[in-house]
């Protein structure tokens, strides 16, 4: 029985597999609206995120199948106090494939010793959160018609951003690949995902401080939110966020087939006047993480 | 200073000079009821200094504890006054519920009931990874 805990779960054909499916089913849904009946997938998630969870349900119902599970874990009996192993025992019962999330490290691969049902890591704290890795993977594929061989900027809060740090894993294992690690001195890419993935790897990569200089070369530009509570002063923030925002204007310099990504909720790191640009392309994601858990479900249900 | 030969027992050797009080409060050993003997400061023609435990009962020694602990170590088996087994000690690849994961956001610090897993990612360095949260040890 196989989970998707971490991307690494999956080789890179089985990734590649995921996101055929995907676009298969982009091409014709209707024939995949009945591939789940009588299937049920548990979304239990143990912090909120009403985003991610409607993705999960939305891919299940569109597959045929049914859901069920919690959105908060005070709705849960893991607030009366019952370890996470034992609830996911009983769930494991009652469904046929669980997709959780879990505000501590690790707490999937916990559920996954004791599960008789494939697990899906919808995001375990600051740690892992592959499903989304495979929306972005399956947006770049579409909008570029590639994995391979693009330049491709992340701009922001590196530092913290788990959705850049498994991207890069994802990345890492494609061939020329060029990164350029746009962001303050303060929110670089920690030096474990720089040793660990990018030169373990043979990563070409550069770092800069400026979105401008970077723009004209990316084929991908993955953006991110500087977080205020990252800082220690109000002035270095103020100071420096503006120059990690995203303008109609800055976007002029860049190549005319390019797309600009973002895992959302954006808040104020790409202006309102980028979303009519073709480029943008951070709703067609949001589209995009629902046919890519559909094509996860079947995968990991073992359904053709 | 005379120790006696042990006739049925287990002699951890090599113990880096200093470390055997160390080594012997992480194996429990102050819980056996049979004699052992901490030798610190022993003349060495290897390292100039060593320290030496000897137990005098063939208990069963967790030798992954031994080996993180202590990996320069060597442990001798000793049956009927005699050498049975001589081992090297080496850094184990992984470990079992012998470190704790420090990150406060690992899974393991509320869920009681999971082993505490560690792999070894870089023995020239002893770093150990936790299994749950990949934090580094
Ligand atoms: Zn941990």
């Amino acid at each position: 029985m196989r989970n998707l805990l971490s991307i690494t779960d999956f080789s890179v054909e089985e990734v590649n597999g995921v996101i055929e499916t995907a676009q298969k089913i982009i091409a014709n849904p209707q024939a995949y609206s009945e591939k789940c009946k009588n299937k049920i997938i548990a979304t239990l998630f143990f912090e909120p995120s009403t985003r991610t969870r409607l993705s999960f349900e939305s891919a299940m119902l569109s597959l045929g199948g049914k859901t069920l599970g919690f959105s908060d874990a005070a709705n849960s009996s893991s607030s009366k106090g019952e370890s996470l192993s034992d609830t996911i025992r009983v769930v494991s019962c009652y469904s046929d494939i669980i997709a959780m999330r879990h505000p501590k490290e690790g707490a999937p691969l916990v559920a996954s010793f004791v599960s008789d049902v494939p697990i899906i890591n919808a995001g375990d704290g600051g740690h892992n959160h592959p499903t989304q890795t495979l929306t972005d993977l399956l947006t770049i594929k579409t909008e570029m018609g590639r994995l391979d061989n693009l330049t491709v900027g992340f701009c922001g809060d590196l530092k913290f951003g788990r959705t850049v740090h498994s991207l890069i894993q994802a990345l890492a294992r494609q061939k020329g690949i060029k990164l350029v690690l746009i962001s303050p001195e303060e929110l670089t890419v920690p030096d474990y995902v720089k040793h660990d993935v990018m030169d373990k790897n043979g990563m070409n990569y550069v770092e800069t401080r400026s979105l401008e200089e970077a723009m004209p070369q990316l084929d991908v530009l993955y953006m991110t939110r500087v977080q205020q509570e990252r800082f220690f002063n109000e002035d270095d923030y103020l100071r420096l966020r503006d120059s990690y925002i995203l303008t109609a204007e800055k976007l002029q310099s860049a190549k005319e087939k390019m797309c600009v990504l973002h895992p959302l909720p954006r808040v104020n790191e790409i202006s309102v006047d980028v979303d009519a640009d073709p480029r943008a392309c951070y709703f067609k994601q949001v589209k995009n993480g629902r046919y890519v858990r559909m094509a996860l479900i079947l995968k990991l249900l073992g359904i053709e | 200073m005379e120790i006696n030969p042990i006739k049925n027992g287990i002699v951890i050797d090599h113990i880096d000079a200093g470390k055997g009080m160390e080594v012997y409060n992480f194996l429990n050993l102050s819980e056996l009821d049979c004699t052992v003997a901490l030798i610190m400061n022993v003349f060495s023609k290897k390292t100039g200094k060593k320290d030496i435990i000897k137990i005098d009962e063939s208990i069963a020694l967790d030798l992954d504890v031994l080996g993180y602990i202590a990996p320069e170590t060597t442990v001798n088996f000793i049956k009927d006054g005699k050498l049975v087994e001589k081992r090297k000690m080496e850094l184990p690849l992984t470990l079992k519920n012998v470190i704790k994961c420090k990150n406060p956001r690992c899974i393991t610090s509320v869920e009681t009931c999971v082993d505490h897993e560690f792999k070894l990612v870089d023995k020239d360095n002893k770093v150990y990874r936790c299994i749950y949260c990949e934090s580094k040890f």
